[in-house]
C-alpha cells in the first residue's frame, strides 16, 4: 500500500467534505448545540441515577463520570466518521454508485470508511476529552507514562470495535439491501456503554461481553482510567479489536464476490 | 496488425431473484418464505475488440447490456466463462487494470453534490495518483475539448444536465483511461448536448486511440459513433458485426416517391412491375430493393414523364427496432 498516496487521498477528502458541510452553515450550528445538550443531558441522567445511594454496581458517581466521558469521546468518533460514511455504504448500494468505488484504483474500504466527515462531531469529541480531564482532577489519577499508553491502546480497541460491528452491519446491505434498523439497534446498545458494567444483570453482562462487546468499549478503558483494570482484560480487548477489525475487513471482501450493482 | 484489447469466450452470468404475488397475501407471502429462482440474464456470448474500437451494445431493456458492460470492467463477477481486458481478468480489479478504464453510466453520478466539479476532479486525481501541475494540465485540456470552462466553479447542484454530464466525463477521464465503458451517456440530454457529447468522444477516440464500449436508446448515438454493433436478445448474441451491413439486411429496399405530370404515367408506372407501396394522384411511391436501384432509377427515368424524385431511406430506430424485438423478426446472417 503506497503510504504517501493514501495520505494525499485522506487529506483531499477532508477537504472536500469540510468544504461540503461548510456550504450549511446553520445544519452546523444546529449540531453543536446538539452536541453540548445532549452531554448537558446525559450527565443530568447519570447523577439522577446515583441520587438514592451513591452508587451503582460498585461505582462511584466521579468514577461512572470517566465511562460518560470516555462515551462521548466515542459517540463524537461516531458521529464524526462513522455515522456520515459507514450509513451511506447502504446508500451506495441500493443506488449503484459504489460502482464508482469499486473502480477506483484505491482501498474500497478506506474510500467508504474515511470520504466524509462531520465537523460538529469534533466538538463532541473535545467536549469529551475535557470531561475526561476533569475526571482525571476530581479522582486524582496519576498521569504515568503507562497509564497514557494503556488509555491510548484501550480507546483504540474500543474504536476498532465499534467500527467494525458498523462495518460488519452495513457490510450484509449487500444482500439484505435495507440494514438501517441494525444499525439503528447497534447505536440503542451503545447508549448503554454509558454506564457501568457491573450495574447489570450477570446474564446481560455476559450478553454485552460475548454478543454485542459493548463492555469491552467503555467499560475496560474507563477501568484503566481508575487503576482498577487488569492486564487479562485489556489484552483480552486488544484480541477482540483485532479479530473484529480483520473479520470485518474479510467479510467485505468476500461480500464484494456477490455484489450485484442496481440495475440502471 | 490491430490487438484485440476485449476478449470474451462462453461468458455466461445468473442472478438469484426473487419474484412476489401482488396484494397483501401475496406480501405477507414473500416477506415469510421468499421465492427465489436463478435467472440466466448472459448466455454463453463469446467476442473480441481491438484496440481503438468503437462497438454500440444493442438491445431492449433488459437484454443484458449493462450486465455485460459492468462484467467487462470487473463490477459484476461472471457465473461461467472467461473474459481479458487488456491482458487482465477484470473482476480482481487490479490497480493498473483500473487505471486503464472508466465507467461512465448516464443515470448515475460520481461529482460532489454540494461543490464545484473541480473539486471532485482534484480528488480524483490524487486517487489516480496525479500531482496537481499534471491534473491542471489535463482538467484544461478536456475541458477545452468539452467546451466547459465557468460551469468548473460552480456548485454541481446548480449545473444543468447538459453540464452535469459534460463533467461526469472529465472526472471520468482525468487519469486518461484507454477503454471507455459508456452506459446511456446521452441519457435525458437534449438534442445539442447530445451531439456535443458525441463530437467529444469521437474526438477523444481518434486523439488517443481509446476503445470505446458504448450502450444506448438513442440511435443517433450509434449510427454517429459505432462502425460495429453487437445486438444482445435476452441475454444471447444476436448480431455482432458492421452497422451498415445490418441496416442492409434488416432493411433491403428504398421508397422512392415520384411525382409524374399525369395520371397517366402513374397508371402505367403501376402496370410496369414494380412494387406499389401507395399512389395518391399524381404521386406513387415504389419500393425497390437496395442492388437493383440504380438500373430502376435509369429505367423510370427513361421511359416516363417525371416532374420529382425522392429516395427515402427507411427511419433507422424503425430498423434497429426490428433487432430489438427478435421475436418478431429473425436476423439471420451469412
Amino acid at each position: 500500500m503506497n503510504l504517501k498516496k493514501y495520505l494525499k487521498v485522506y487529506k483531499k477528502f477532508l477537504h472536500t467534505s469540510l468544504a461540503s458541510e461548510l456550504e450549511y452553515k446553520t445544519n452546523i450550528l444546529v449540531d453543536l448545540i446538539t452536541a453540548i445538550l445532549s452531554l448537558v443531558g446525559s450527565i443530568f441522567l447519570l447523577s439522577i441515577f446515583f441520587q438514592n445511594n451513591g452508587y451503582i454496581g460498585g461505582w462511584k458517581f466521579e468514577q461512572a463520570l470517566i465511562i460518560q466521558a470516555i462515551y462521548t469521546i466515542l459517540n463524537g468518533i461516531t458521529n464524526t466518521w462513522f455515522n456520515p460514511n459507514l450509513t451511506e455504504i447502504v446508500k451506495h448500494i441500493r443506488e449503484g454508485t459504489l460502482d464508482f468505488v469499486l473502480l477506483k484504483p484505491i482501498d474500497s474500504q478506506f474510500f467508504i470508511s474515511l470520504k466524509k466527515i462531520n465537523p460538529s462531531g469534533f466538538l463532541e469529541i473535545m467536549l469529551g476529552f475535557f470531561l475526561l480531564l476533569f475526571c482525571i482532577r476530581i479522582n486524582q489519577i496519576n498521569l504515568s507514562f503507562s497509564f497514557l499508553s494503556l488509555s491510548f491502546i484501550t480507546i483504540s480497541c474500543s474504536i476498532c470495535i465499534l467500527y467494525s460491528l458498523w462495518f460488519f452491519i452495513s457490510t450484509t446491505t449487500i444482500w439484505f439491501v435495507k440494514t438501517w434498523n441494525a444499525i439503528e439497534v447497534l447505536r440503542s446498545f451503545l447508549y448503554i456503554g454509558r454506564f457501568p458494567l457491573n450495574s447489570f444483570s450477570f446474564s446481560l453482562r455476559v450478553f454485552f461481553s460475548i454478543f454485542i462487546p459493548i463492555a469491552f468499549i467503555t467499560t475496560i478503558p474507563s477501568e484503566v482510567f481508575l487503576g482498577l483494570s487488569q492486564l487479562w482484560k485489556i489484552v483480552l480487548e486488544v484480541i477482540v479489536a483485532s479479530v473484529f477489525l480483520i473479520t470485518s475487513r474479510k467479510f467485505w471482501l468476500f461480500a464484494l464476490k456477490f455484489y450485484s450493482s442496481a440495475s440502471s | 496488425m490491430v490487438q484485440n484489447i476485449i476478449d470474451v469466450r462462453n461468458l455466461s452470468k445468473s442472478f438469484y431473484i426473487s419474484s412476489k404475488e401482488p396484494g397483501i397475501k401475496g406480501t405477507i407471502k414473500h416477506f415469510f418464505r421468499r421465492k427465489t429462482k436463478s435467472l440466466k440474464v448472459i448466455k454463453d456470448i463469446s467476442f473480441e475488440i481491438k484496440e481503438g474500437e468503437i462497438v454500440g451494445f444493442l438491445g431492449a431493456n433488459g437484454a443484458g447490456k449493462t450486465t455485460i458492460l459492468k462484467m467487462l470492467c470487473g463490477l459484476i463477477y461472471p457465473s461461467e466463462g472467461s473474459i481479458l481486458v487488456s491482458g487482465y481478468l477484470p473482476f480482481r480489479r487490479k490497480e493498473n487494470f483500473l487505471k486503464n478504464i472508466t465507467l461512465i453510466m448516464g443515470q448515475k453520478q460520481q461529482l460532489i453534490w454540494d461543490l464545484p466539479p473541480i473539486e471532485s476532479f482534484y480528488l480524483n486525481a490524487s486517487i489516480y495518483d496525479l500531482d496537481k501541475f499534471e491534473a491542471k494540465k489535463r482538467i484544461k485540456k478536456l475541458s477545452e475539448m468539452l467546451e466547459i470552462d465557468e460551469e468548473l466553479f460552480i456548485p454541481v447542484r446548480k449545473l444543468s444536465l447538459g453540464q452535469r454530464m459534460k463533467s461526469e466525463l472529465l472526472a471520468a477521464l482525468i487519469h486518461e483511461p484507454n477503454i471507455l465503458f459508456l452506459d446511456e451517456p446521452t441519457l435525458g440530454l437534449d438534442i445539442n448536448a447530445q451531439r456535443n457529447l458525441r463530437k467529444f468522444l469521437q474526438k477523444y477516440n481518434k486523439e488517443t486511440n481509446a476503445t470505446i464500449c458504448l450502450t444506448s436508446h438513442y440511435m443517433k448515438d450509434i449510427t454517429s459513433l459505432c462502425k460495429r454493433v453487437i445486438c444482445v436478445h435476452e441475454g444471447a448474441i444476436s448480431y455482432d458485426g458492421k452497422l451498415d451491413l445490418l441496416l442492409k439486411k434488416l432493411s433491403p429496399v428504398k421508397e422512392i416517391l415520384i411525382v409524374c405530370r399525369s395520371e397517366e404515367d402513374v397508371i402505367k408506372l403501376e402496370n410496369s412491375g414494380f412494387t406499389v407501396k401507395n399512389k395518391i394522384k399524381n404521386e406513387i411511391t415504389l419500393k425497390i430493393e437496395n442492388n437493383s436501384i440504380t438500373s430502376s432509377l435509369k429505367t423510370i427515368l427513361n421511359n416516363f414523364d417525371i416532374e420529382d424524385l425522392f429516395i427515402n431511406e427507411p427511419p433507422i430506430d424503425e430498423v434497429i427496432g426490428k433487432v430489438l424485438i427478435k421475436k418478431d423478426y429473425d436476423i439471420k446472417f451469412d
